[in-house]
């Protein structure tokens, strides 16, 4: 499996917030991204699993097989906002999610108890703290199986403890052969990855 | 699906979700026509189904501008398109459009023989009234998922829908009224308008949410 983005620029309501982004990324291999405030990180993530269009270039996918035939069915968007609702109970959003995305991996309890929330899975989403909620929204990429990983801050609101217990996980998805690009302010505890630097390269 | 459906439905059952607020609003309306027009019984009588259709229309209007912003508030939008290519996403919003109609739209046409009662309407008319609401409403909320779509990204995109939508939803409500009327006024038909308004509800469940998809595609920021 292998992922490509080749000369890759976008825009944000017309105005172009990067340009010029080339990178290629095989199995098991993982990209931090990296730059300042409005250095078109999330951006970045957005057009890469095709909810923005690109402004130039592409973005290639091969090698997923009938399986995963592109780029949106093959990856996980971890953005900003959570996903879950918030008056439901966070194992049913997990439920939820699992049914809707399908190549069910591990159980919404399983899941929940990789992130430690094992216990709470009753309450209603919204009764969560924000760690908490971003704890149960990254257990939601373990529900549901998928090659590649976009991650948006996943970080953020998050504690030490739960920081490693991510690591981990990123670094369990690594060796399955996974792909992971990260935006990020934060070092994500991950071994030997590449960076890239946004905000630089701006025409 | 089924599973978007349930949690759809879920949603909308669940506390501070305001699925009553189109039945309130509904019996307000239909409530306060008589003491507007005054204690004519025979007027009430011959305007009943179209008091009735009015009300519905306009309380099924309500909580349509949450259909996809909720969504797009919390994240979930963006998930439910990304899976584009495992469930077609016009599908997606079909599936939400049902439960929609199923959790706000359905209480209106349970409750309307009682407040077809209200208006003096005959048994006949009430029937008919109803059994036109069930067959023609499911058409508003799938032109309305089309308004819902296009004002996703506006905060306050209510009145906006509802004032984008109105126009189409007319025919709908000339046929149904058409077909209601037909069924007491004896020199109306009531089996061709009724047909027209089954044709257009079918007509948009196909079109609105392919419509609706297309504006959700590209309204992507």
């Amino acid at each position: 499996m292998r992922f490509a983005a080749e000369d890759l620029g976008g825009e944000r309501g017309g105005e172009p917030v990067f340009a010029g982004v080339s990178f290629a990324l095989s199995a098991g291999e993982a990209l931090l991204v990296t730059g300042p405030n409005g250095a078109g990180k999330s951006t970045l993530l957005r057009v890469l699993c095709g909810l923005l269009p690109a402004s130039r270039g592409g973005v290639r996918f091969s090698g997923g097989g009938d399986e995963w035939p592109d780029m949106a069915s093959a990856c996980h968007y971890l953005g900003h906002r959570n996903g879950m609702k918030t008056a439901l109970s966070v194992t049913e959003n997990l439920v939820f999610w699992q049914d809707f995305l399908g190549h069910a991996h591990l159980s919404p309890q399983e899941a929940l108890e990789m992130v430690g929330l094992g216990e709470i899975g009753h309450l209603p989403f919204g009764y969560l703290s924000t760690g908490q909620r971003r704890r149960a929204s990254i257990a939601r990429l373990l529900v549901s199986y998928r090659p590649v990983w976009l991650l948006d801050e996943p970080t953020s609101g998050l504690d030490r403890a739960s920081e490693a217990q991510f690591a981990e996980l990123m670094g369990v998805h690594l060796e399955d052969g996974g792909i992971i690009v990260a935006a990020t302010h934060l070092p994500l505890g991950l071994d030997g990855v590449r960076e890239l630097r946004m905000g630089e390269r701006v025409e | 699906m089924l599973a978007l459906f349930l949690r759809e439905a879920r949603l909308g059952t669940r506390a501070g979700s305001g699925a009553l607020t189109g039945v309130l609003f509904f019996l307000a309306v239909v409530a306060v026509i008589p003491f507007g027009v005054g204690p004519d019984l025979n007027l009430l009588a011959r305007i009943g189904p179209a008091i009735l259709w009015i009300g519905a229309l306009l309380a099924s209007l309500l909580g349509l501008e949450r259909l996809f912003q909720a969504d797009r508030d919390d994240g979930s939008l963006d998930l439910l398109l990304l899976a584009g290519s495992r469930h077609m996403t016009a599908l997606t919003v079909f599936v939400k459009c049902l439960a929609h109609w199923t959790v706000n739209v359905l209480p209106l046409v349970v409750v309307a023989p009682l407040l077809g009662l209200f208006m003096n309407v005959e048994p006949t008319g009430i029937m008919a009234a109803t059994l036109t609401l069930a067959v023609g409403t499911p058409a508003i909320t799938f032109i309305g998922a089309v308004g819902a779509a296009l004002a996703v990204a506006l905060p306050r995109g209510g009145l906006l829908v509802s004032v984008l939508i109105l126009p189409l939803v007319i025919p709908v409500l000339i046929f149904g009224v058409a077909a209601a009327r037909g069924a007491i006024a004896d020199p109306d038909p009531f089996l061709p308008p009724f047909l027209i308004l089954a044709a257009l509800t079918l007509l948009f469940a196909v079109i609105g949410p392919l419509a609706a998809a297309l504006a959700l595609r590209w309204s992507g920021d």
